[in-house]
């Protein structure tokens, strides 16, 4: 039942009409050992109020990808070579330089993983967010300023604003600083929201409170998040659809709760299998033998095949199309008809 | 019950504040580890869970004797290891060792695999070379890596390859116990499991000990025997992992597996969520430190909790469970 679908694209139904779409994006990084293709050929469509969840490991293009979206990827070394990334109905990729500006906290945001970095140490939280609503509304006089600002971290359930505005980022601990953060991205109420592992660098209480604010934020602005990770706990607790990444393409993507109880690319399933589990004790782990293929010479096969246990000859010879398994369900292998489910 | 192979009692390190132009004056300490006790069995694991900033890593330090403690004392085998000296510390050293979270931070760039991995037998015994490739060589296959890539240098190696040298090198000595500081939490999910089968096998194999530090609960679960949980220096609950994980009794305990995120989506769960943050170590609250976050929070509070023994080997330091209150 293989479709003939451009590659990369998965036949769903998303809540409502896709306020981002992405159609076969490719990001290459041009370095002194070659070529590596960090994103290679990425399509898929998000609604307004869902979140997906892209999964994969260090290495599989997925922080890439994320810095695509916003077309911040690093210079000159990065560059989109090709595919289409439609926000609101245009393409970000034509935009100049000048109107990405516009785009970027508007319409389209971004939470990185670690705080410490994306705030300036010499800067105080108020000017910060100043900085990041002056950039949309040059004519705002100092006293308005201060109001949005207020309002912003309000927003993010930061007590004591008014105060906290005076502070410097050493002043505050890493979950402080990452709702300033989550503040800064959403004071314009874009319509997206990247978050690349927004918090690993988090302690457990705090991460549960943090995720519960994406949420809250979600339910209130109705704003589509794309989360970034490589930890199934943070897509189980909130996600609604899922793409798994491996070596800079989507193997696989589907539902949450399909992904989880019946995973059809082979990968999927060994990253289900390899998680230790809070609430069972398990005797041993499933491991996945070596490791990803170097993204600079990459197999002319099915990029997992060294490492799969249920890998054919045609695996080695020939990349699997996308294979659909139900209407929003798909996973890119030769063989998900026959990979068995996971033991509950 | 095993035989005890490490016995840590009231132990702690209080670091003084200093103020002032030239920080002369003392004017308050922060107890970052305050009365800690536990015993590590031979052969078995002990997990120290609890958030950063709750005193995991500074113990690990103390058990490593790479800090003194300002009060209290731990003892390897019956001897306290911060009053050993001449022989008896290179007895220490070869008999804990430790790994540490980060392989890229934690090998010298500069020396070669198997130069890092003799380094400790090298520094502590008189062994001839032709003895010494020989235990390089042996120690590189007992943690799944070959001979030959004794030679390469440590950028040669993936994260998961490198905390296996790492484990090489803190293994050569056959250590008694090691102290393994979040051993995974740098490495990718599907290397976390390689390293933490090694792990078990290792310990099935060679009967080392471990410290555990982790903030991980899921890696705990799988790995550890025994837990201890820490709130701001102090331990809060302890016992088997099976007592911890299926009957845990103290809120911040509970608090913890609440905040642990699903296994499945259908597992998604209102939270019993905890609130806030963990106060400023400066200035700890009064009493039960946890009191300020606690969502069963009672007037005694405001008194330092007994640690009471709710069933067999199983403790909390929680008024919830003195018995005037429950």
């Amino acid at each position: 039942m293989s479709l003939d679908q451009p590659m990369g694209t998965v036949n769903d139904v998303p809540r409502t009409a896709p306020v981002l779409e992405v159609q076969d994006l490719r990001t290459y990084l041009y370095t002194r050992w070659g070529t590596t293709k960090a994103v290679d050929g990425v399509s898929f469509s998000l609604g307004s109020g869902e979140t997906l969840g892209i999964v994969g490991e260090s290495g599989s293009g997925k922080s890439m990808l994320a810095l695509s979206l916003v077309r911040l990827t690093p210079e000159p070394a990065g560059k989109i070579v090709g595919g289409r990334v439609m926000l609101n109905g245009r393409n970000v990729l034509d935009l100049t330089d000048r109107q990405m500006r516009e785009v970027r906290g508007k319409e389209i945001s971004m939470i990185l993983q670690d705080p410490q970095q994306s705030l300036n140490p010499v800067f105080s939280v108020g000017d910060q967010l100043a900085e990041a609503i002056r950039v949309h509304d040059r004519d705002l006089d100092d006293k308005l300023i201060h109001e949005r600002s207020v309002d912003a971290l309000k927003s993010v359930h930061v007590p004591a604003p008014e105060r906290r505005l005076k502070n410097f980022p050493h002043q505050m601990s890493g979950g402080m600083k990452q709702r300033i953060v989550g503040a800064m991205a959403m004071a314009y109420q874009p319509q997206v929201l990247v978050a690349d592992e927004p918090t690993t660098a988090l302690d457990v209480t705090i991460q549960a409170q943090y995720l519960r604010l994406l949420k809250d934020l979600q339910e209130r602005t109705g704003v589509a998040i794309i989360v970034i990770t490589h930890d199934f706990g943070v897509i189980a607790e909130t996600c609604d659809r899922v793409a798994v990444m491996y070596a800079g393409r989507f193997v696989e993507e589907g539902p949450v709760e399909q992904i989880f109880d019946h995973p059809r690319h082979p990968y999927t399933r060994a990253l289900l299998e390899s998680r230790p589990k809070v609430d069972l004790k398990s005797t041993r782990l499933q491991s996945i033998d070596g490791q990803p293929p170097s993204l600079i010479d990459l197999p002319i096969g099915c990029r997992f095949a060294a490492r799969c246990a249920y890998a054919i000859e045609r695996c080695l010879a020939e990349y699997p199309p996308w294979f659909e398994i139900t209407e929003a369900h798909a996973a890119a292998c030769w063989r998900s008809e026959e990979v068995p489910w996971p033991s509950p | 019950m095993a035989e005890p192979l490490m016995v840590v009692e009231s132990l702690s390190k209080h670091y003084p504040v200093s103020e002032g132009q030239y920080g002369g004056r003392t004017v308050g300490y922060v107890k970052a580890v305050d009365g800690v006790s536990f015993t590590i069995e031979k052969g078995r694991t002990l997990a120290l869970v609890g958030e950063s900033g709750c005193g995991k890593t500074t113990t690990a330090r103390l058990v490593l004797r790479l800090r003194t403690p300002t009060g209290g004392t731990v003892k390897l085998e019956e001897r306290d290891v911060h009053q050993l000296s001449g022989a008896d510390l290179k007895w220490f050293r070869t008999s804990v060792q430790a790994v540490f979270q980060d392989p890229w931070a934690s090998l010298s760039p500069r020396m070669r695999v198997r130069d890092i991995v003799a380094e400790p037998l090298v520094a502590n015994h008189r062994v001839s070379k032709d003895e010494v490739r020989e235990r390089v060589g042996v120690t590189l296959e007992k943690v799944g890596m070959q001979r030959w890539q004794g030679d390469l240098y440590p950028h040669e190696f993936s994260g998961g390859q490198r905390q296996r040298v790492a484990l090489a090198s803190a293994l050569i000595t056959e250590p008694r116990l090691l102290v393994l500081d979040e051993p995974v939490s740098a490495l990718d999910v599907s290397v976390q499991a390689q390293v933490m089968n090694l792990l078990k096998d290792l310990q099935a194999e060679l009967g080392t000990a471990f410290l555990l530090i982790s903030h991980d609960l899921a890696t705990v679960r799988y790995v550890a025997d025994h837990v201890a949980v820490m709130y701001m220096g102090s331990i809060v609950e302890s016992g088997s992992v099976d007592q911890i994980f299926e009957t845990p009794r103290h809120p911040y305990t509970r608090g913890l597996f609440d905040a642990a995120l699903p296994t499945h989506p259908r597992n998604r769960t209102e939270k019993l969520e905890i609130k806030g943050e963990m106060p400023s170590p400066l200035n700890p609250p009064t009493g039960c430190r946890f009191r300020t976050r606690c969502p069963q929070v009672m007037s005694i509070c405001e008194t330092v909790p007994e640690t009471i023994e709710v069933a067999q080997g199983h403790r909390v330091a929680c008024h919830l469970f003195t018995p005037e209150w429950s």
